[in-house]
């Protein structure tokens, strides 16, 4: 027993090794900046918040914070709403072709972003949508859907028929059992294929680094490529920033462990 | 309405978007490819085969295309010996499972922007931790072109081995343990049982992350574009790119297109042999 609790540490403490240049990004993040360079002690001698009011007060952080936010929130929402109603149309109806379909939705989340950029730009420009959050949310949007889509079919084949076939005899239409049999039973599902979504759009750079201008629409990761030094690179700035930009998915890891392991199992094992 | 008349409106908004927003740009994008297209200086005209012929002979082309491959097969050796490495041994875990998967999972979760700026400091000359723990050489790890791409392939392991560890972990929970213990009743344990139940059992799932990954590896673009640019000379720039820096920074459309469908051919041959795998694995099973 004694043995399998030593065991038990000595993994946590590997990966807790494993996780250091993150630590590390975090303790950069609140020390001062005479002791960032040339970096003469592991630890630094006092602990400061001073990166974190200036990210906070004198940089485009917080209007970033906010467009990534608004952005990647509405396309999840995009993407699941638009993805449980196809899902479910693949899982349960008997529509022509589906297998194809299918077999398209995992070809579709194969594709290169740096294949569809040049086009999609200057689609977005024709339609005057540069520089706003609607190019983005629609760009992350059709993204992730191919995954979402196949993630709750799968998801939704696995409930028992039999629960549609009471509804159908207690008299509930097809729209009816969508609704109150199969949508409350698929939100674990829907849960997971929601945050694989929110962090594929919270961290995607490559769309919001080409269609955006300015701060109206500048997301997290292109602030944080594009953090400005006057003289020399602020360190700890982008430190306390990098912190920040991390947030969410520290959150999803920590507190959404569940449905974050169980979309990425099934959306991988493909089964 | 009849089932499958419902089955295609519930359908239809998805559709509607992966039309215009997938399907049609990726069409469109082997169009773009076949023309010269710099609207600054408002050119658009047919330019047919011209930029594949130009980048049979392109140098540059050649060059990024080694660094991708390069990248590609030492990223995804890597991740795979590693992510295994550490499946096997999260398995044994007890307590704290829940920490230890959410330690595990944190460097894959992270915008790979922030993993270029943790990298980009930690290999800092005189202010990254690195060079501190060798003892204070100064290493210039971002700007040596024959340790710049090492670098750079060492961060992408460090992000994406979690997730070669997570399914091969996934995989090793469903091993019953009577497996082994029938395995040391026969004198296999150790080395043997791994190679006569463990490497067996996990080795389809391995591939199949294996493939995941090639396709990951080949359209990677944010962590060596802002952790190294590309730089120094190229060393580390890879198709992605290249195609980007054509397309938005010398503003060549249809050039740029030309490499993007270069690396969409790439990715897609994977896919179709991922495809198969995936028909072949559902035939035996």
């Amino acid at each position: 027993m004694r043995a399998g609790r030593l065991r038990d540490a000595l993994v946590l403490a590997a990966l807790v090794l494993y996780a250091m240049p993150f630590f590390w990004q975090a303790l950069t993040s609140v020390r001062p900046d005479a002791e960032l360079l040339p970096l003469s002690h592991l630890l630094p001698s006092r602990l400061t918040l001073a990166h974190y009011d200036v990210v906070l007060r004198q940089s485009l952080m917080p209007r970033a914070l906010l467009n990534s936010l608004g952005i990647a929130l509405s396309s999840t929402l995009l993407a699941v709403g638009f993805g449980a109603l196809a899902g479910y149309a693949l899982a349960r109806l008997p529509v022509p072709g589906r297998g194809v379909l299918l077999l398209g939705m995992i070809a579709a989340t194969a594709f290169p972003q740096i294949a569809t950029v040049s086009p999609l730009y200057l689609l977005m420009r024709a339609l005057g949508l540069r520089d706003t959050w609607l190019a983005l949310i629609l760009a992350n949007a059709s993204f992730a859907l191919p995954l979402v889509i196949w993630l709750l079919a799968g998801f939704i084949r696995e409930i028992p028929h039999a629960l549609e076939e009471a509804a159908a005899v207690d008299g509930a239409g097809r729209l009816a059992a969508l609704r109150f049999v199969v949508l409350p039973l698929v939100a674990p599902g829907m849960a997971s294929a929601a945050l694989l979504a929110f962090l594929f759009s919270w961290n995607e750079f490559l769309f919001a680094y080409s269609f955006t201008a300015t701060e109206a629409s500048r997301t997290v990761p292109v602030a944080l490529a594009l953090f400005p030094g006057v003289f020399e690179v602020p360190w700890g700035d982008i430190a306390a920033a990098s912190l920040l930009a991390s947030l969410p998915p520290i959150l999803i890891v920590v507190a959404f462990q569940r449905y974050l392991v169980r979309g990425l199992l099934a959306g991988a094992l493909r089964e | 309405m009849s089932d499958r008349r419902l089955g295609w409106l519930l359908l239809a908004p998805a559709l509607a978007l992966l039309g215009g927003l997938t399907v049609y740009p990726a069409i469109w994008v082997i169009w773009l490819s076949l023309q010269y297209r710099i609207p600054v200086f408002s050119i658009s005209r047919w330019a047919g085969l011209a930029h594949y012929a130009f980048l049979a002979v392109d140098a540059r082309f050649w060059s990024a295309a080694g660094v991708t491959a390069v990248f590609t097969v030492a990223s995804v050796a890597l991740e795979c010996g590693l992510g295994l490495g550490m499946a096997l041994g999260l398995r044994g875990q007890r307590h704290g499972r829940r920490a230890a998967v959410a330690l595990l999972l944190l460097s894959w979760a992270l915008p790979s922007v922030v993993t270029a700026k943790m990298f980009e400091w930690l290999y800092h000359p005189a202010g990254g931790l690195v060079n501190f723990l060798l003892g204070g050489r100064p290493v210039n790890w971002l700007g040596d072109p024959a340790l710049a791409l090492p670098s750079l392939i060492a961060a992408d392991v460090w992000r994406t081995a979690p997730f070669v560890a997570l399914l091969c972990y996934a995989r090793l929970l469903t091993i019953p343990a009577e497996l082994y213990e029938a395995a040391e009743v026969d004198g296999a344990a150790g080395v043997q049982a791994f190679a006569r139940i463990t490497w067996p059992l996990v080795r389809p799932i391995l591939l199949v992350t294996l493939l995941f990954r090639t396709l990951d590896a080949l359209r990677a673009f944010d962590l060596m574009f802002v952790l190294t640019g590309g730089g120094p000379a190229g060393t580390t720039e890879t198709l992605t790119v290249y195609a980007y820096r054509a397309l938005f920074q010398t503003l060549q459309v249809g050039f740029g297109s030309a490499i993007g469908v270069v690396v969409f051919a790439l990715v897609m041959v994977v896919a179709v042999g991922y495809l198969r795998l995936i028909g072949r694995q559902e035939a035996s099973a």
